[in-house]
């Protein structure tokens, strides 16, 4: 099904643009008020309709795909540079005391409910972008460490391990070279699911007012100012859920698509 | 056995000196551990079913201790004092002072790290700061909401996903398949409050079906009390019946490759009878462990849909709790989650176990 | 059971409950915020004294719905001529709700318990001037000032100052025990508050025979509980934007009113560069409080260009001190030197008139060069850095405790202005009991705070009420936080 993969890749890639679009150019200033213009319905001038400021509501979603984007991105970065070496570990010495502590920890991480912790997080540190991220990526490690453990694990009784390790090559040395080049599809199609997790979490604490802060505009407090105005703009709450949907629903299709087409058989475990 | 007992007696000493009130639960929670350790050590004569078994009893309160010294500590350091912050702007620094004393909060974090533990081993989940109530009724008061909510959910969702992905199954590739998977990539990419927003816009605000927020209590019947979960539910169960569905039909599928499947339908079954007798119950394994962590996700997941309902549950209290640094509220609520969350997975590795003896002889 | 024995069963129910519903002696009052307990006189959050100020407990004066402060539970007073001792009659025949009788011993217990030194009274500098409190006999009591204070009487009224019974103090903050014209019946937390009418009110009683006060802090639920006619009324309507669809709405009547709430923008007076008086000056031009009114607060609210409310007869306009002049402002910060502007912090409390209003302010002022910074935060953190750590450099705040001008003659105060003239006026005020003499120095007070540029002073608060149309006697102004039901009822 690379229809998937396609479709999925043209919903992606079109929230990017708008993104990386909005460096250079965005319709009017997304942070200039214009409240005598306060909630506009969609019009020539305002594409989008206005907000209850009366900034531009199609400035502010090109800009909020910028948040979503990079906060997501980078908490599945976090989750991978340390997820990855952690579950390379724990196969590497596999049924060690080191490999039994890794998985315990990542239980212990799963044990904790993500979001309450997330709130947490961010209320002791502070609300802002950096630690949206951080409370995101930390649910990220044990995600890439489960499944870089699991997908080694077999990797380590296939012939051409047991060669190398004859060879005299070492631990950390044959997991870089040879273990990690066989997982990376599998950690590539994972790192797409867990993308579209991301931009999903950061809306979720946005709109409890813990993400990015004024006056960067993101989805979520988009959403979070228009709940009172629904009944009378409905456009308000309709855009900026319409931005998350299709961005969410583009990465995981391109996560489908590329699962089907890196490799058929290839299980992704999705929570 | 002596060399043991006397080890006890002397951690016993050191700690009932060193730690304040809660001295006996310290002694006895090492001696507990000790004995476990050196029990699941020892390697004759025990069943190994009870070796691991205690082996995970172990790590279960080894994961706990961690999780509640990570929980204590972690939420020890925000910022904002609940004394100063039910006192206002215009309270005296001797009020507030006063206050503190009142609530226990001039004590050593040691101290009321031990106090807490202690308390809740017993059941005790301390005071409230602000509500000046015990804990542990509020939490129960709070579960009566967030439990018949997620159960709520729960059931809703199945009920979407059971048929969904039946029926994606039995038509596998064709267009109801494609109908049903593309429903389910959008279900799964709603943000549950937007649709949560959404529901209250179209059923609560226009046609006034249903209310917008609020908790009507059981008190008022079983109806009313229902009929105020209604919504949240729906918008908790979508993304969750999405993801179901998914789960359903591919464990049917891969059933419908096995091998018994196929002499089932050798022996004259259709497709759909097939599915319908052998299938269905073989892709329950699958199924149930999933619809299990989606109900522990249920139960703390709803947090923001509680908000956005305006609903009394777990939830809301936690968040309640965190604004006005009503700590204990917080430290209870997330380490009873945790509780739950870890408790339920020693469960489930028991049962694994107890079918598969090969699990027993790993760690 | 037949049919028609069913049919008639069912209509007759409804004819009752049909009856039931025109003689209303009940009433469902909405209010935002839950109060964490039931003691007014030991924490500050305002739903205390929402639901049970004047309802449930009385103090020796009180305030009306139009800020004048009346006699309470003390039916007279004298003054002695040196301003130091007050001497009050108290009510007669004045019980308590657990039946015990109302003397000048427990009058003396409250006011003595809310100025110890282990008091947990949030307002205890009420009490500050009070050297002594002495039972006269059992109706009357003396009261002995250390210094002269021309708002005594008024502090009397504060909810923080109520008279409470001694034995009830254990179990207070669940079960509260005062002299009001309702008694507390029950408290489902997380949801409600009912209160029934006290029969044996020494005064004139409470024509509704029960209440209940409902919690709904989310503005959207609030909007549809009010639209489904789940409650009767919103006391404090939490969201501005949705006041016309009411107002559109035959069935509700919307009460617009004031508060005590000056709504400000608090510069940190000690802070580089706001120590300097063209700066604040600056910040105060660059500000459009029309748009600010009109952005956060869909047009509710009342500009003010000083820290008075203009409810207040002693009230003088000074808006025009800082009228919006964005060139003024730049040409201000250009002569105190920072003519390229300059970065601060704008730490924001969760209500929306400071979120929002913390919006607008920081786009305005970056007009102008200002680059400030919003930092939304958490009462528990806002009262920790900006309010005790003093650490911030602007935030928007409501203060809503009544004639609270005193506060700028505390240095030590988080906004840290150090004026001594400004400290002389107050002891003055203080000290004088003369109304007119009285009016002169409020003015002068008011003046000197506007020209010094001290805060940004943005607008009052409104009061904003919602209720069915046929609900009567509610007040309209909030001149403290109270929600008194004694007069309300319903029209016939």
């Amino acid at each position: 099904m690379t229809r998937n993969l396609i479709i999925g890749t043209a919903l992606s890639s079109l929230v990017l643009l708008a993104a990386l679009v909005s460096f250079v150019w965005t319709p009017f200033d997304h942070a200039v008020m214009n409240i005598p213009a306060k909630l506009q319905t969609p019009n020539l001038s305002h594409w989008l309709g206005t907000d209850h400021f009366g900034r531009d509501i199609f400035s502010m979603v090109m800009v909020g795909a910028r948040t979503s984007i990079a906060v997501a991105l980078v908490a599945v970065g976090i989750g991978m540079s340390i997820g990855i070496p952690l579950g390379l570990t724990a196969a590497a010495r596999s049924g060690s005391g080191l490999d039994e502590l890794i998985m315990r920890g990542n239980d212990l991480v799963f044990a904790f409910p993500s979001l309450v912790i997330a709130i947490l997080i961010t209320a002791i540190f502070g609300a802002g972008a950096v630690n949206a991220i951080i409370a995101i990526g930390i649910f990220n490690i044990p995600v890439f460490a489960r499944i870089t453990r699991g997908a080694s694990l077999s990797l380590w009784q296939r012939e051409f391990i047991l060669a190398a390790r004859v060879s005299g090559k070492g631990l950390a040395r044959i997991s870089a070279e040879h273990i990690l080049p066989n997982i990376a599809n599998l950690l590539i199609v994972q790192g797409t699911i867990q993308f579209s997790l991301g931009i999903l979490a950061e809306a979720g604490l946005s709109y409890v007012g813990l993400g990015a802060q004024p006056p960067t505009p993101s989805w979520g407090r988009m959403l979070a100012d228009a709940q009172t105005m629904v009944s009378f703009a409905p456009h308000l709450a309709l855009i900026p859920g319409s931005a998350i949907i299709v961005t969410v629903l583009g990465l995981n299709l391109m996560g489908d698509g590329l699962r089907d087409w890196l490799d058929p058989k290839l299980r992704v475990a999705r929570t | 056995m002596q060399g043991l007992f006397s080890h006890w007696r002397a951690t016993r000493t050191y700690f009932c000196y060193t730690i304040g009130n809660r001295r006996f639960f310290i002694c006895d929670l090492t001696f507990l551990l000790r004995s476990l350790w050196t029990f699941s050590r020892r390697p004759s004569n025990v069943p190994p079913m009870i070796r691991y078994s205690l082996k995970r009893l172990l790590s279960l309160i080894l994961s706990l201790a961690v999780a509640s010294l990570v929980i204590f500590f972690v939420i020890e350091i925000a910022p904002g004092d609940p004394a100063s912050f039910m006192l206002g702007i215009n309270a005296q620094p001797d009020t507030v002072a006063a206050l503190r004393i009142e609530l226990g909060l001039d004590q050593s974090k040691f101290a009321r790290y031990a106090d807490w533990v202690g308390g809740m081993v017993q059941g005790d989940f301390g005071t409230s700061y602000t509500y000046r109530t015990p804990v542990a009724g509020m939490i129960s008061d709070r579960l009566w909401v967030s439990l018949p909510l997620a159960l709520y959910a729960l059931i809703l969702s199945t009920l979407i996903a059971f048929p969904a992905g039946i029926y994606a199954a039995s038509r596998r590739g064709k267009t109801g398949d494609m109908a049903v998977m593309g429903a389910t990539q959008l279900g799964v990419a709603v943000p549950n409050f937007w649709f949560a927003m959404m529901l209250v816009l179209i059923f609560a605000i226009n046609l006034r079906w249903f209310n917008a927020g609020g908790f009507a209590g059981w008190d008022k019947g079983l109806l009313a009390g229902l009929h105020s979960l209604t919504l949240p539910a729906i918008s908790l169960a979508l993304p969750q019946a999405a993801i179901l569905a998914r789960v359903m039909r591919s464990a049917l599928l891969d059933i419908l490759g096995e091998d018994f499947m196929r002499t089932a339908r050798a022996k004259g079954l259709s497709r759909r009878q097939a599915l319908w007798r052998h299938g269905l119950r073989n892709a329950m394994i699958p199924v149930l462990t999933i619809i299990g962590l989606q109900f522990s996700f249920l139960l703390a997941g709803a947090i923001i849909i509680e908000q956005v309902f305006y609903l009394p549950g777990l939830g809301r209290l936690v968040f309640q709790a965190i604004s006005a640094r009503d700590l204990i509220v917080v430290e209870s609520v997330v380490m009873l989650l945790v509780f739950a969350v870890i408790t339920v997975n020693f469960l489930v590795d028991l049962a694994y176990a107890a079918v598969d003896p090969r699990l027993r002889n790993r760690t | 059971m037949s049919l028609k024995s069913l049919i008639l069963a069912a209509s007759s129910a409804l004819a009752l409950t049909a009856g039931a519903a025109v003689a209303k002696d009940s009433i469902i009052v909405a209010m935002q915020l839950e109060p964490p307990h039931l003691d007014p006189t030991s924490a500050a959050a305002g739903a205390i004294d929402s639901v049970l100020y004047s309802n449930v407990f009385e103090g020796l004066t009180r305030f009306m719905g139009d800020g004048s402060v009346v006699p309470g539970l003390a039916k007279s007073w004298e003054i002695s001529d040196d301003g130091l001792t007050y001497t009050f009659n108290l009510q007669a025949g004045v019980t308590f709700h657990d039946g015990t009788t109302l003397d000048a011993g427990d009058v003396k217990f409250s006011l003595d318990r809310a100025r110890a030194e282990d008091s947990t009274n949030a307002q205890k500098a009420l009490f500050a001037d009070i050297s002594e409190v002495t039972v006269v006999d059992p109706q009357t009591v003396k009261i002995t000032l250390a210094e002269p204070n021309g708002s005594f009487l008024f502090n009397l009224a504060w909810g923080d100052a109520v008279i409470v019974a001694p034995e009830s103090i254990d179990n207070i903050k669940t079960n509260p025990i005062g002299t009001g014209a309702f008694k507390f019946a029950n408290w489902v937390q997380g949801d409600r508050i009912d209160l029934e009418k006290n029969a044996d009110y020494w005064g004139t009683p409470a024509i509704l025979n029960s209440a209940t006060f409902k919690f709904i802090s989310d503005p959207t639920a609030a909007f549809s509980s009010v639209m489904a006619e789940d409650v009767d009324a919103f006391i404090g309507f939490p969201a501005p934007e949705n006041i016309p669809q009411f107002e559109a709405d035959p069935r509700f009547q919307v009460l617009v009113g004031s508060t005590e709430g000056e709504t400000i923008l608090s510069i940190n007076n000690k802070q580089a560069p706001f120590d300097n008086v063209l700066v604040r000056q600056a910040v105060a031009h660059a500000i459009d409080r029309q748009s600010i009114i009109d952005g956060a607060m869909f047009g509710y609210g009342t500009p003010i260009g000083s820290h008075f409310a203009p409810h207040n007869p002693a009230y003088v306009d000074l808006t025009g001190n800082s009228a919006y002049d964005p060139e003024k402002a730049k040409a201000l910060l250009a002569e105190a030197g920072l003519a390229d502007g300059f970065a601060t912090t704008l730490h924001l409390p969760p209500p929306s008139y400071a979120r929002r209003g913390g919006e607008i302010v920081a786009a305005q002022l970056a007009q102008v060069g200002i680059k400030a910074e919003i930092i939304n935060v958490e009462w528990a953190q806002w009262l920790e850095t900006v309010f005790r750590g003093k650490n911030f450099g602007l935030t928007i705040i409501s203060h809503t405790e009544p004639m609270d001008i005193g506060i700028y003659a505390r240095p030590e105060y988080y906004f840290q202005y150090d004026n001594k003239g400004f400290q002389e006026l107050m002891a003055d005020l203080n000290g004088t009991t003369d109304p007119d003499k009285r009016v002169t120095l409020m003015q002068q007070a008011q003046t000197i705070l506007s020209e010094d540029y001290v805060n940004g002073y943005l607008f009052q608060l409104a009061q904003l009420s919602v209720a069915k149309a046929g609900v009567q006697g509610l007040w309209t102004n909030a001149p403290t936080q109270a929600a008194d039901l004694t007069a309300v009822s319903w029209a016939d």
